[in-house]
């Protein structure tokens, strides 16, 4: 049997709404677990949004705030009661402030598994340009 | 001598109203979360036909789920393997863990091995376990002469 992983987090966290945001959906609302890298050409976000589907997850970038928020049906098995509960299914959202540079009309969004995968090109202009320093 | 061994009469009182305090914490609070102890959580449903148990899973791939019943002994392991990064790539987050998990649970019932299912859907694992026939309780009708 494999090696059980003692990093691998098992409970969430929950959203404290930010800005005195007042929320309309009496559902809970959890923070997404998520990796942000940077490369070259474009900036990638993974975010864990377990049971949304693609068509559940809203992403909207505005003045360089990025929003993730997942809407999850909770999954409620008919002519079953709750026994015992180790997590609880709730709503994900989480907002992220991100530099200046992204093309925003090419943004890709795919939701496979539970995990969503947003792709955000930069500005081929805005790429950052080497500056050679010269010396006298 | 018999003084300072004695407790104070508000510590008593403060004790009694924790407990009460917990007590009510304890019943009034409707779906109390546990904490897992390892990955992945669960989520157990019953009837009286037997249990499903739920689990989020994100980013596992179906393939690299195996699910194990013996008995009355659930066993779930796999691997989350990583997505390919970029050599140059910087990171800014890095939240999400991966590497392989495994844990067993501890059913109340025999199960019907042959009829379990599973299940996952947008990260989701869920695994229907039938009570065995055998061990269900059989209700005895009572004759009289």
């Amino acid at each position: 049997m494999a090696k059980q992983d003692q990093t691998m987090e098992v409970q969430k966290q929950e959203e404290t709404p930010a800005d005195e945001m007042e929320r309309t959906r009496s559902r809970r609302s959890f923070i997404p677990r998520t990796d942000i890298y940077e490369t070259e050409s474009e900036i990638i976000v993974l975010a864990d949004v377990p049971g949304a589907n693609e068509k559940a997850v809203d992403i909207t970038l505005e003045k360089n705030v990025l929003s993730i928020t997942a809407y999850v049906e909770p999954a409620i098995p008919s002519g079953f009661e709750i026994a015992y509960a180790e997590y609880e299914e709730g709503d994900y959202q989480r907002s992220f402030r991100l530099s200046d540079e992204i093309d925003q009309d090419k943004i890709k969004a795919v939701v496979s598994d539970g995990v969503l995968r947003l792709r955000l090109p930069k500005f081929q202009e805005a790429k950052t340009k080497k500056i050679a320093v010269k010396t006298k | 001598m018999y003084r300072r061994f004695q407790v104070p009469n508000i510590w008593q009182e403060m004790d009694q109203l924790q407990r009460e305090m917990n007590r009510l914490y304890d019943t009034t609070s409707r779906g109390r979360v546990f904490t897992a102890p390892g990955y992945p959580a669960i989520n157990i449903w019953t009837n009286e036909d037997g249990q499903l148990i739920s689990a989020e899973m994100p980013g596992v791939h179906p393939n690299q789920i195996d699910i194990d019943v013996t008995g009355d002994a659930l066993s779930i392991s796999g691997e989350r393997i990583p997505d390919e990064v970029v050599k140059d790539a910087r990171y800014h987050r890095r939240e999400r863990s991966y590497g392989s998990f495994s844990r067993t649970i501890q059913l109340p019932f025999m199960v019907d091995t042959s009829k379990v299912e599973a299940n996952f859907k947008n990260g989701v694992l869920m695994i229907s376990l039938p009570r065995a026939e055998a061990d269900k309780p059989k209700k005895i009708t009572v004759k009289s002469k």
